[in-house]
């Protein structure tokens, strides 16, 4: 959910005075606490370097300069396109080279579940303290003890009041169109938010790997899809802006893009619930810069910084220092970017199939290709 | 006769010539074919009989597993729709195409190069765009729509895009040049004094057609079909555009195992299939084509 952004918002420029304050603070307030995983608090970061991998544009342009002119630390981006292609070069057994990479909560959890992760030094992250308290208690890393959680969002119903005549409520509304809808409505494609709204109005976990449950959620899916306009993962609010579509299935973020162009969009949560996503930073064992991978996750956690992906990209962070400065004045305009960490957290979690990720494949296939 | 005594003569004397010969103007062909194909074939091949990883990749554990899961009746069912689809568009692309090819064909020298620039000019766009830009015009609120609104000639939009029939009308489009081109090429090397000789003879003009011009076309057909047939089995942006995600083809299986259910094993045996599909129907183009040429013989 990171490939398409609007060039609204404004750019964040970073205060090298503010940085520099900061970094004063953290240094003060890391060399008051010892150290636990036998890190040098006092490294010099200016003889480390930094690879990190991130999904395109989710990140500000300059950071790799910024970085270094705060810091002293050398520091290269590189992409990934999605969790399975970083997930693949971190679990294939050699040493990847990368020091920090952003994937999704599940992931970061089965790469801590199979030891490749290096645990969290809280000492050498004093931002962490701009975190809302919620932030730590995040179900596939209670604590944050392996990953530092970036941005976080969950998936709704994006449409346009002007053309749907009311405001749905359920993903039956969704699932079941009423006739002035129907063949106007798109869903998510991709295995887990395509299964996402009928278990919700199931009543089914988003996890569940329960073979009856999953002929109930195939049931409803395969009705709706004769109700559908199309699945669409990358341009469904452009079908919203058009009115070629009426109602969509949508991540928060990607709503916001519709709104930017179309003010009748709006956005909602159903009352059956939904997901919870959250994309984090982890720091890989391997690494051979882990004081300047912490304090890489640091500077992230920087208002000021991690302002950028709130304004540029729409997404909402789990960073309340940040949210608290830019949040405010963006919610006029989009307002589930005011939407409370505690409204976040009713959403399920979700988290790796494990053994059960071909049946949920096998299902989204028998769903799409169904007459 | 005299050419295989040239020939033999030949052969003796440069025998070492000819390798040289045959290295430096097949090597690199070769190599790359070898490179970028055999190599990558074979580790398709060798990840069709593994496990697959929890993350992506492979397992290295022997299993046949995959073998059996394609013979699931949904993959076959896609299977058999991606054939019908690519069928019902290579035979569309001959109903529109020989005429067209046959049209640029008889026009005068001058004309023939133009026409054969127009008919290669969407080439010139990224696939990917050509198809997308099909969504701006025929989706319900795109310009055809709107036009034809204005106008009063309908009153509620059309549903023109996302059904199995905007599918083969995408790829037709795109891939209508491939058939095109072979039977120009074919049609223009006629001898027009054969259909003469046929009007002669007191052939009519559909005979003329079904007993010369077509059998010695052939080649050209079958390889536009051919050109036609296999890129449109194998496509996924066209279903996944036009289709609106709700056509699913062989081709977005393959590419969903790889990119999004993380199977690779399986993705492998479903590339597989596809690739002895082709192979299948490349022998039988081989077969045809013989049975025509031999035909021209006698």
């Amino acid at each position: 959910m990171h490939s398409v952004f609007g060039n609204h918002g404004k750019k964040i420029v970073v205060s090298s005075i503010a940085v520099s304050l900061l970094l004063l603070m953290s240094a003060c307030s890391s060399s008051s606490t010892q150290s636990t995983a036998g890190l040098d608090p006092e490294a010099d970061l200016t003889k480390q370097s930094l690879v990190i991998s991130n999904w395109a544009a989710y990140n500000p342009p300059d950071l790799a300069a910024s970085f270094q002119k705060a810091l002293g630390a050398k520091m290269t981006i590189t992409n990934h396109a999605t969790n399975e292609e970083i997930m693949a070069k971190l679990t294939s057994g050699a040493d990847s080279g990368i020091d920090v990479a952003f994937v999704s909560g599940q992931y970061a959890q089965a790469l801590a579940a199979q030891g490749l992760l290096e645990p969290i030094d809280a000492a050498l992250i004093p931002n962490l303290r701009n975190l809302y308290p919620e932030a730590s208690n995040l179900s596939y890393d209670v604590g944050n003890k392996f990953s530092v959680p970036y941005t976080w969002g969950t998936t709704g119903i994006c449409y346009r009041k002007d053309l749907t005549g009311f405001d749905p409520t359920s993903w039956n509304d969704l699932l079941n169109p009423a006739a002035n809808v129907k063949g106007k409505t798109t869903m998510l494609a991709t295995e887990r938010w395509l299964m996402l709204p009928a278990q919700k109005l199931l009543g089914i976990s988003a996890n569940s790997t329960s073979a009856s449950d999953m002929e109930k959620v195939k049931a409803q899916l395969i009705a709706t899809k004769k109700t559908l306009l199309a699945y669409d993962d990358t341009t469904f609010y452009t079908r919203l802006v058009s009115g070629e579509a009426s109602m969509v299935e949508a991540w928060d973020g990607w709503c916001n893009y519709g709104i930017t162009d179309n003010k009748n969009i709006k956005f909602v949560i159903p009352k059956e619930g939904s997901d919870l996503w959250v994309d984090t930073m982890v720091i890989l064992k391997t690494s051979k810069n882990k004081e300047a991978a912490h304090a890489f996750i640091n500077y992230i956690l920087d208002p000021t910084v991690n302002s950028w992906v709130i304004s540029n990209v729409l997404y909402k962070t789990p960073d309340k220092a940040a949210m608290d400065l830019t949040a405010p004045k963006l919610g006029i305009t989009y307002p589930n970017m005011l939407m409370t960490p505690a409204e976040l957290l009713k959403g399920e979690g979700l988290t790796d199939l494990g053994a059960s990720g071909p049946m949920y494949t096998k299902t989204a296939t028998e769903v799409t290709s169904s007459k | 006769m005299t050419l295989s005594v040239r020939r033999r003569v030949s052969r003796d004397s440069g025998k070492r010539r000819d390798l040289l010969e045959r290295i430096v103007l097949q090597g690199p062909g070769l190599l790359f074919i070898t490179i970028f194909m055999a190599i990558p074939i074979t580790l398709v091949a060798i990840y069709s009989i593994f496990q697959r990883g929890r993350f992506g990749g492979v397992v290295y554990k022997f299993t046949i597993e995959n073998f059996s899961r394609a013979f699931d009746s949904v993959y076959l069912g896609i299977l058999l729709d991606s054939l019908k689809i690519a069928g019902i568009t290579t035979v569309l692309a001959i109903i529109v195409g020989y005429p067209t090819a046959y049209a640029i064909a008889k026009l005068p020298i001058k004309w023939r190069s133009i026409a054969l620039v127009l008919v290669v000019i969407p080439f010139w766009t990224n696939f990917l765009i050509r198809t997308y830009s099909w969504i701006m015009l025929f989706n319900r609120e795109g310009l055809l729509n709107h036009a034809l609104l204005k106008f009063n000639i309908i009153h509620t939009p059309l549903d023109l895009l996302y059904t199995q029939s905007a599918v083969v009308v995408g790829l037709l489009y795109g891939y209508l040049p491939l058939m095109i081109l072979p039977l120009y090429a074919s049609i223009e090397r006629l001898d027009p004094q054969l259909g003469e000789a046929a009007a002669n003879l007191g052939a009519t003009k559909v005979r003329a057609f079904f007993s010369l011009t077509l059998p010695l076309t052939a080649s050209g057909l079958i390889a536009g079909s051919i050109f036609v047939f296999i890129p449109s089995l194998g496509n996924f942006i066209v279903p996944e555009l036009l289709g609106g995600g709700k056509t699913v083809m062989v081709g977005n299986l393959i590419r969903d195992q790889f990119l999004k259910a993380r199977d690779w094993p399986f993705g492998s045996v479903l590339a597989l299939s596809v690739i002895a599909l082709v192979f299948i129907f490349f022998m039988i183009q081989n077969v045809v084509e013989k049975r025509f040429s031999s035909d021209n013989n006698e």
